[in-house]
């Protein structure tokens, strides 16, 4: 097998995104990321198939050097999926927007978390509609100010973390545009993860949302306003390395260490692969100021793949079936001879 | 009563009930055991919408007429010999497909004040419906059939199920025919589940015989003598059994596995079922989220290689429209099955029509042709699967194959082909050759594409729906989009150089030429045949090709004076052809009520013509 840098993954496309647009950072966490995925799970570069839906972030399989498919609004994931289920041997990656998962597309991205089909999805998530100049989206927050909301949205917002594992979903990763070392790990996992990976990823939008997710990624308080999680690690943060997570009766709280007696011991440790999607629901869920909002591989649990089940019922029909060719099977059933 | 034996070229039997009264059942065992014993054959299921729809109720009735003869049978047939009304509500809604000689056997048990009221009767339901002068056989067919029961241990509802055995036993007495076969049925399909079930089900279908043999009231009974059908193994088959078929063929003849992404929708869901079956022959199936999804997961499986299609009704394909367009910017293959089905909206969704024809050739946005076959019998549906596949694989671009609720649920015997006979399907992969891979650099010939599939080494390449050159870079430039517009509709009016030309039935010229396509075909077939019989001056031309038409279409039509097209809509194939060969004038021959034509209708309609 080829040893592969970002480089090989670079298209000779010219990327059009605008300057200072969050989606630049994840093109070069995913091109960087390729080469790794390639290493531990030794595929070459011709196994890679990158899907995108419509939208902004849809543009990245032009940049990608890969076998690319930019499809219609909504139906990446049906694309996908279709493209996982005939030839399980590729890595499927999708590139997907909040409008584009989440509304048009939302009962198939719905639907690939319930089969458990082995896809990445990058979800971009900056809470606007950009390619079609700033209407709200359904990430959008409740009372955001965009073209099609002069007044304020009054429509609740999606948190995808918590539609994923409310759809049982076995993986689900959030990452933050400018985090490129921590995006390009969460791919990696996401890439050795078995079945449908979502990535969310906090992406900002300079020109319609600029600020998107600026009350935790802004570099003063980014540290005391997120946690990274870690599988086997304390749930442990803040710039000063203080604060913790504990649970208090059914409810996560935020504790400093050193304060009323409370020592590391004391603070929960992260269980990425723990079948207890309770746990991993209310990290998902955690909200900036109440919480840190949580980044990292969040759930990563091992289920049968949609993908891997197909495959092994046509080989377990196959083989109790007396119909191998076609001509078996016209001459099966009541068939009768006129002489 | 002298009691006479009678021998009869056809004959065609209705079986009409509540939709719990096993109707479809009995009268596909009554169509498989005619094939069986050899007659031609061909079966109209008419069916409400509802699965149990209100007991004894006039919409909750449930048909299924099937046509047998010793000759060529090719269609179910305008009017029965023998209606078979277990209820009021189907005596009432049925009556009108009697013929003047037509026997009607009913189940005196159901016609009770309720079961009356229900269907709208008031005294005499025969004096209601002018039906005196047919021979009416009373019978109290559930009285019968609890007693033939009653040491069986069944409870009552059990016992009721098995009704239409008594019925079918009686026709299998009017119509000779052995019980053998019924039997076999009988023990295949309780035999392993419910055993209990099969010496019930025999005995009232023995005893529902020789009731019919003891009672004076049955006149005479009739013989219809195997046809002469060609040598060789036969089946019986249904239209969307076939449609299966074809494609497990096309991907056998093509080394492409199957995939099939479908939604369940009325009438085509049987396609889904039956390739959810076949397994073994490496068909990946997959019941979507959505019409969308259904669509949208076949053209990921082209993209990465299979032989991919999906399976829908009229509604389904206006879901599926925008992503049709994607098909065709990517220059996928894809085939796309309509069974038609009586619209808009959701109208009537188990009746049949040919209202999709417009939505097939022009419902999508931009510039943005695709071929369109019909198929024009049940058993033809495997012939029209296989070659859609076929010119989908071998010209890169999804086609439309129109079916519909006719001959997705009718059934006719079909002579067994032999694989070997089918041609191999050679699809245009890209080569080392094709390195570095342009992927929208075509055939100067035919304008098709090559298909690059991930997974190798060397094709690595983009697809989408945005505009792109030949290069499958993206391109807004104004005559780069004209031209890609340009080439893939002569990509598609190419391929009438490798369909078949058209053919036609009787003199290549003269008065009156028939035309059709689709479902009719039987139906047309039967009434030309009749007038050209009766000394008319009439030919017949059928399309199964539709985009494009076949090249010698003109040609045909400059033969004759008048051009007559029949067709269950309101002229949309008509209006095709005016617009594509205007020069010239076209009748119109047009039905819209969820039903196919009948002969003598389409027989009127050529005698106003003379």
């Amino acid at each position: 097998m080829e040893k592969y840098t970002f480089k090989d993954f670079k298209s000779d496309q010219e990327v059009r995104w605008c300057p200072g647009c969050g989606d630049h950072a994840v093109l070069a966490a995913l091109q960087r990321a390729m080469p790794r995925v390639s290493e531990i799970l030794g595929y070459d570069k011709e196994r890679y198939v990158v899907v995108s839906g419509i939208g902004c972030s849809s543009r990245l399989p032009y940049y990608m050097d890969t076998y690319g498919f930019h499809s219609i609004h909504g139906r990446a994931t049906a694309v996908s999926t279709g493209i996982k289920v005939a030839n399980p041997e590729l890595s499927v990656w999708q590139a997907c927007g909040d409008g584009d998962a989440l509304a048009i597309g939302g009962n198939h991205f719905i639907h690939a978390i319930r089969r458990n089909i082995d896809i990445n999805i990058i979800l971009f998530n900056n809470r606007i509609y950009g390619l079609t100049k700033g209407q709200y989206s359904p990430t959008s927050k409740f009372g955001a100010i965009t073209k099609t909301s002069p007044y304020g949205t009054v429509e609740h917002p999606f948190n995808p973390g918590s539609l994923v594992l409310g759809a049982k979903g076995t993986f689900f990763a959030r990452g933050l545009d400018s985090e490129l070392k921590l995006n390009e790990d969460i791919m990696v996992a996401a890439a050795v993860h078995n079945g449908t990976s979502v990535i969310e990823m906090l992406t900002n939008c300079v020109i319609f949302n600029n600020g998107a997710h600026a009350e935790i990624s802004d570099r003063e308080y980014r540290a005391d306003r997120t946690i990274v999680l870690r599988h086997g690690e304390k749930m442990i943060f803040g710039r000063n390395r203080d604060k913790g997570l504990v649970l208090d009766g059914l409810r996560l709280k935020v504790v400093t260490i050193g304060e009323k007696g409370i020592t590391e011991d004391d603070v929960l440790t992260h269980d990425a692969h723990s079948d207890n999607i309770g746990i991993h629901m209310m990290l998902a869920d955690m909200k900036y100021p109440e919480y840190p909002v949580a980044l990292g591989v969040i759930r990563d649990v091992n289920d049968v793949t949609y993908d891997a089940a197909v495959r092994m019922q046509v080989e377990q029909v196959t083989a109790k079936s007396r119909i191998h060719c076609v001509d078996d099977l016209l001459r099966s059933g009541t068939v009768w001879e006129v002489k | 009563m002298q009691h006479k034996v009678i021998d009869t070229k056809d004959v065609v039997i209705r079986f009409a009930g509540d939709s719990g009264d096993g109707m479809q059942l009995t009268g596909s065992l009554f169509a498989d055991m005619s094939a069986i014993y050899g007659n031609e054959l061909s079966t109209f299921p008419d069916y409400p919408a509802e699965i149990r729809a209100p007991h004894g109720t006039l919409s909750g009735v449930s048909g299924f007429q099937v046509h047998i003869g010793s000759g060529h049978v090719t269609t179910p047939g305008d009017l029965c010999d023998l209606l078979v009304a277990m209820n009021p509500a189907a005596l009432k809604t049925n009556a009108k497909w009697l013929k003047r000689t037509a026997m009607v056997l009913i189940d005196q048990d159901t016609f009770d004040e309720e079961g009356m009221k229900k269907a709208g009767f008031k005294e005499d339901p025969v004096a209601e419906l002018h039906i005196e002068d047919r021979t009416i056989v009373v019978a109290p067919i559930t009285t019968l059939t609890e007693e033939s029961l009653k040491d069986s241990g069944l409870d009552i509802k059990a016992i009721h199920k098995c009704k239409n055995m008594f019925t079918l036993g009686m026709a299998c007495f009017i119509y000779s025919r052995p019980l053998e076969y019924i039997y076999t049925y009988l023990e295949k399909k309780f035999g392993r589940k419910h055993p209990e079930m099969v010496a019930p089900n025999k005995k009232v279908l023995n005893d529902g015989y020789n009731y019919a043999a003891n009672i004076q009231a049955i006149p005479d009974t009739y013989v219809v003598e195997p046809a002469h059908l060609p040598k060789g193994l036969y089946r019986n088959i249904t239209g969307n059994q076939a449609t299966a078929w074809g494609f497990l063929a096309a991907s056998e003849k093509s080394g492409r596995p199957l995939f099939c992404g479908s939604y369940p929708i009325t009438p085509a869901t049987a396609i889904l079922e039956e390739l959810a079956i076949h397994k073994s022959l490496g068909v990946k199936t997959l019941q979507a989220e959505d019409e969308i999804a259904g669509i949208c997961t076949a053209i990921g499986a082209a993209y990465a290689g299979d032989l991919a299609i999906t399976t829908t009704s009229g509604p389904g394909l206006s879901l599926k429209s925008e992503a049709l367009g994607l098909a065709v910017m990517t220059e996928l293959p894809l085939v796309v099955v309509d069974v038609q089905r009586a619209g808009p909206s959701t109208g009537i969704p188990t009746k049949t029509e040919q209202t999709d024809l417009d939505q097939a050739l022009y419902g999508r946005n931009g510039e943005c042709p695709i071929a369109v076959i019909a198929a024009h019998s049940p058993a033809h549906c495997f012939d029209t699967a296989f070659n859609a596949a076929r010119l989908a694989l071998e010209h890169m671009m999804p086609v439309i194959m129109l079916s519909e609720g006719f001959l997705g649920n009718g059934s006719e015997p079909w002579r067994i082909p032999s694989m070997k006979d089918y041609p191999e399907i050679r699809p245009p992969f890209a080569d080392e050759g094709d390195i570095p891979f342009k992927p929208f650099r075509r055939d100067p010939v035919t304008m098709v594409r090559k298909w690059g599939l991930p997974g190798i080494k060397g094709f690595e390449h983009r697809v989408g729906g945005l505009e792109k050159n030949h290069d499958g870079v993206l391109s807004s430039e104004p005559l780069n989009h004209e031209m890609m517009v340009h080439e893939r509709a002569e990509k598609v009016a190419r391929l009438a150089d490798v369909i078949p030309p058209l053919e036609v039935m009787g003199a290549g010229s003269g008065k009156l030429l028939v035309v059709g396509w689709g479902g009719t075909y039987g139906h047309l077939y039967t009434a030309v045949a009749q007038e050209q019989a009766a000394g008319r001056d009439v030919s017949y031309a059928h399309f199964d090709y539709i985009n494009p038409l076949p090249k010698n279409t003109a040609e045909v039509f400059a033969g004759f004076e008048k051009i007559l097209v029949c067709e269950l809509n309101n002229g949309q194939f008509a209006n095709y052809l005016r617009g594509l060969l205007p020069q010239f004038s076209y009748l119109q021959y047009n039905k819209v009520q969820g039903q196919p034509f009948l002969v003598h209708e389409l027989a009127a309609a050529i005698d106003k013509e003379f």
